[in-house]
């Protein structure tokens, strides 16, 4: 008795837009995981589900027009196939695209795979016009054929049966072989000399191999080299044969298996497919005479974009004030189980781990807003309309090096509302020009990232009150105008010699977003966004923290603050003298319990929103310390006496707590650095404040506003805002917007943070791309904060003029740019494997 | 506006693209002399390589029919339709393509 296998695996293959996912979601379900084809950056999704005989493993290959060799993704696929060998392969189909979908599934079939068609989307086509005989399908490619519309489940159980069943008799004598004519000789001696070799027999489809011999595909020359013992006499009949036959027909043979496969597609379209309607227009179509209507197109992309901006941005924001308490909540309870801070200095085991928490919680509390923002980006790719933006931009991008799919990656990382660059570097994966792919990773840390907001923000309130909404115009347009320039530079200097790839694109359908499939994939990319807060960024603020703390404030500089802190408590134990507390708070641990407990209380106090929730701290404290909780809510004369003295004792030790800690900085090692930098960055009006905000904020961006918070202390326990106190302080040191502007610009241009420039590593695989997009922007950032700051000084600008002036040159050099020849079109295209002309 | 409108009704003439008989063919022309809404066929294309595959796979093979849609608002790229579905090339993929008016 021989038993099938219970356990089977198999492969789903099918052409772009054909709905292969909704195939595979509506297969597999929820259990899905996503992996990685070995040695490439190319996604592998694997899902799997039981029916009544055992376990499937499906595979999610990636979606190609064919299986050549010319593209990663169609390498990937054929080799997956080759090798792992899967019990049954799913092609699926667009219903709508039938005869273009043929030309796959003859290459499946050639490949001698058992295969069943999924025929996806039979309701579109039928919208469409389009009635698909499935049965006659069915039997004229001799394989199984499903009906299906994955988006609504609809032939599941079918799919799932016939997949068992073509599983199970894997040899499908029946299923359908494309006849070459005139080539048929050819592929005949071919493969007779093909078929000695055993070792190739085993490892590939002898007929399918003689095929792409003739065709002149690249990597099938690689497998004869491998596996055939006499390679040479091989490649020589080929030649031959190519010869004889381009001789005798004029045409190459690779174009003639092109034709013949097209005329076998056609005479199958024409027995399966009924016309119903000749004369509807796709409901596609229709849209698309509104939405890409020439004149109105820019239009609703304008639209579109500020939709998305106000969606996320603005109401996310808003958003977090809700989320955010539950974060402080988390922070408080941290700060309880930690151990209670000292009169002046924290220990490390406090501090550290505080700074840990508030790290990772300044950029959780962007969380809201990524999660509408990725939710709205997928509604956009699912729905097709993605494809649309690419097309009406394709012109601007193409002019300056990069590809119409550009688009996304510049929208997650945030052109004009406010993005991250780490998700947004993590798209570029669709795009098919290899040029425009690394220019794109390059140029997408320009965008304005929700993390570069805050110093803007704060720089523009100090600086340009009167012209607010001008410079946040600047701020959001010069960086799309840089990024463009740079582009434009890269891809005609260091990337010139790169492969680039045509704006080819089939234009998806619009399709209704799926709720389910909208929220995995926003869920997914914020996933992402997390864990890199939970690594990289925790990993970062441990460094920072190092470097900013260490190697510590000298000796007698502590002494000084000490002998201070001893008077303030010399000065409140004499007040209490004689009171019934004085022997309660005589040693220096009550004192400093009853300063922590006081906090805290007063903390609680602020954090009750409602009387219930006020009186129930106060009973909470005073169960708990009985003897002091009158010091904490005073009632009677002398309570209250020592209670304002306490407060006064309380302000001297923050106003220590904080100069001790500035001074930390100053002395730290980023301080040191921080000052060896001045004499460079000093033409760009950068002091040493600035430049440790600066560096710091290469671990995250959220921290270069933290930093400036440290380092401009002065006043900050009198509950004025950091704005006033760099005001202040910027008055007195001769600070003016010029400065600011240069620091505007440079932080604009500011290398990517370091969770960016890791995916920079992930996504171009190599460490010198990562530097690279370290060093580039660093000294062009500086090139032109110091050419602004030293040109505008000397002409006496003003930081408006400088700006507007800066804004012109920008863009003229843009739009100059953007006529330049590229010099990828000289070359003729990428380099190809064998000559193929078209003479019919 | 009504440059716009202008455009429109210009793209719409296309008598003079059909007007070959048997006797006399037009000149061979390339796809972007296609205006829009015109009809023509594939004669050959000069592509190589992956360009060339790619036309290829998505149906620019000789004799197909190709509808001219639209062109985006800056002029580039071109949309146009093959038989069910629809498919945008930049015009200098299209200058590749050798077609015959239909």
């Amino acid at each position: 008795m021989s038993s099938p296998k219970n356990n089977i695996s198999i492969g789903l293959a099918g052409q772009q837009n054909a709905g292969k996912s909704t195939i595979f979601n509506m297969l597999t379900g929820a259990s899905q995981h996503i992996a990685n084809y070995p040695g490439v950056t190319v996604d592998k999704k694997v899902g799997n589900y039981r029916d009544e005989h055992g376990r499937v493993e499906v595979v999610d290959l990636p979606g190609t027009y064919s299986l050549t060799s010319f593209s990663l993704e169609e390498r990937v696929a054929r080799d997956f196939l080759l090798r792992e060998k899967p019990d049954a392969i799913v092609n699926v189909v667009d219903a709508s695209s039938l005869r273009r979908g043929l030309y796959f599934t003859f290459q499946l079939l050639e490949m001698s795979f058992p295969v069943v068609m999924a025929l996806n989307m039979v309701d579109v086509a039928e919208a469409n016009g389009r009635r698909v005989d499935s049965e006659k399908l069915a039997q004229l490619l001799g394989i199984g054929v499903v009906p299906t519309v994955g988006r609504k489940g609809r032939g599941k159980e079918k799919l799932r049966q016939t997949i068992r069943q073509t599983a199970r008799e894997p040899k499908a004598k029946g299923s359908l072989r494309i006849e070459y004519d005139r080539l048929e000789e050819h592929i005949d001696s071919v493969y007779d000399v093909l078929s000695e070799s055993k070792a190739l027999a085993m490892a590939v489809p002898l007929r399918w191999m003689a095929v792409k011999l003739l065709e002149g595909d690249s990597e099938a020359f690689k497998l004869l080299n491998h596996y055939h013992k006499q390679p040479e006499n091989v490649i020589e009949l080929v030649r031959s044969s190519v010869e004889a036959f381009e001789e005798k027909t004029d045409i190459s043979p690779g174009d003639y298996i092109v034709s013949c496969r097209d005329r076998e597609a056609s005479r199958i379209v024409d027995q399966c497919v009924e016309v119903i309607n000749t004369n509807t227009v796709h409901v596609s179509e229709k849209i698309d005479r509104v939405l890409l209507h020439r004149g109105l197109a820019p239009l609703f992309l304008v639209l579109t974009v500020y939709l998305i901006y106000e969606l996320s941005i603005v109401q996310g924001y808003k958003l977090t004030f809700l989320t955010w308490p539950a974060l402080a909540w988390i922070r408080a309870t941290v700060a309880g189980l930690l151990p209670d801070p000292g009169m002046l200095q924290d220990t490390i085991l406090r501090s550290l781990p505080l700074w840990m928490v508030d790290s990772v919680n300044t950029l959780l509390n962007y969380v809201p807003i990524f999660l509408i923002l990725f939710a709205l980006i997928a509604i956009l790719e699912d729905s097709g309309y993605m494809a649309r933006i690419a097309f009406i931009l394709d012109r601007v991008f193409h002019s300056f090096g990069l590809h119409g799919q550009s688009t996304l990656p510049f929208i997650l990382g945030g052109v004009f509302t406010g993005g991250c660059a780490v998700p947004g570097i993590m798209a570029t994966k669709g795009i098919p020009d290899e040029r425009s792919r690394l220019a794109t990773i390059l140029t997408v840390p320009y965008m304005n990232c929700l993390a570069k907001i805050p110093l803007y923000t704060l720089l523009v309130n100090i600086y340009f009150t009167a012209s607010r909404s001008y410079v946040m115009l600047f701020i959001s347009t010069i960086t799309i105008i840089m990024a463009m320039i740079i582009a434009k530079i890269l891809t005609s200097t260091v990337l010139r010699g790169r492969e680039t790839s045509p704006f080819i694109m089939e234009m998806p359908n619009y399709h209704m977003p799926m709720v389910t499939s909208v929220l995995r994939r926003a869920f997914d990319r914020t996933w992402v966004y997390i864990k890199k807060v939970g690594t990289i960024v925790i990993a970062v603020a441990v460094c920072v923290y190092v470097l900013l703390q260490f190697p510590g404030i000298p000796d007698d500089r502590m002494e000084h603050y000490q002998k201070r802190m001893d008077a303030a408590i010399k000065d409140f134990q004499a007040d209490i003298q004689g009171t019934q507390y004085a022997d309660l708070l005589d040693d220096e641990q009550g004192l400093l319990d009853l300063l922590n407990i006081s906090a805290r209380y007063r903390e609680a106090k602020l954090a009750a929103s409602t009387q219930e929730a006020s009186r129930a701290v106060d009973e909470r404290y005073e169960a708990r310390y009985p003897e002091l909780f009158p010091l904490l809510r005073a009632r009677d004369a002398e309570s209250r006496a020592i209670s304002r003295s306490l407060r006064n004792l309380a302000n001297e030790r923050t106003t220590l707590r904080t100069q001790i800690r500035e001074e930390t900085i100053v002395h730290s090692y980023f301080g040191s650095l921080g000052k060896a930098l001045e004499p460079v960055t000093q033409f760009a009006g950068f002091d040493w404040k600035i430049n440790v905000a600066l560096i710091s904020s290469f671990a995250a961006r959220e921290s270069s506003v933290a930093t400036l918070g440290v380092l401009f202390q002065e006043g900050a326990d009198e509950n004025i805002p950091l704005e006033e106190r760099m005001e202040r302080e910027g008055e007195a040191g001769g600070n003016t917007p010029l400065h600011a502007l240069a620091l505007m610009l440079f932080f604009a241009l500011y290398p990517p943070c370091l969770a960016a420039t890791i995916m920079v590593k992930v996504q171009t695989g190599s460490y010198k791309w990562m530097f690279f997009s370290i060093a580039f922007p660093t000294i062009f950032g500086l090139a032109v904060a110091s050419g602004v700051f030293t040109f505008g000084t000397m002409l006496g600008l003003s930081g408006i003029q400088a700006m507007g002036a800066f804004y012109v040159l920008a863009l003229i050099t843009a739009i100059g740019l953007s006529f330049i020849r590229d010099p990828g079109w000289d070359q003729g295209g990428p380099r190809y494997t064998t000559k193929q002309e078209f003479t019919p | 506006m009504k440059r716009f409108r202008k455009i429109h009704k210009l793209s719409t003439e296309c008598t003079e693209c059909t007007l070959g008989t048997e006797h006399h063919k037009p000149p061979c022309q390339v796809l972007t002399q296609v205006k829009k809404g015109c009809r023509c066929r594939i004669r050959r294309h000069n592509a190589h390589g992956a360009i060339r595959q790619r036309l290829l796979d998505l149906g620019f093979v000789p004799n197909a029919e190709v509808e001219m849609i639209r062109c985006a608002t800056l002029g580039d790229p071109l949309e146009m339709r093959m038989g069910d579905y629809y498919v945008t090339l930049r015009k200098r993929e299209a200058d590749l393509i050798e077609v015959q008016m239909a």
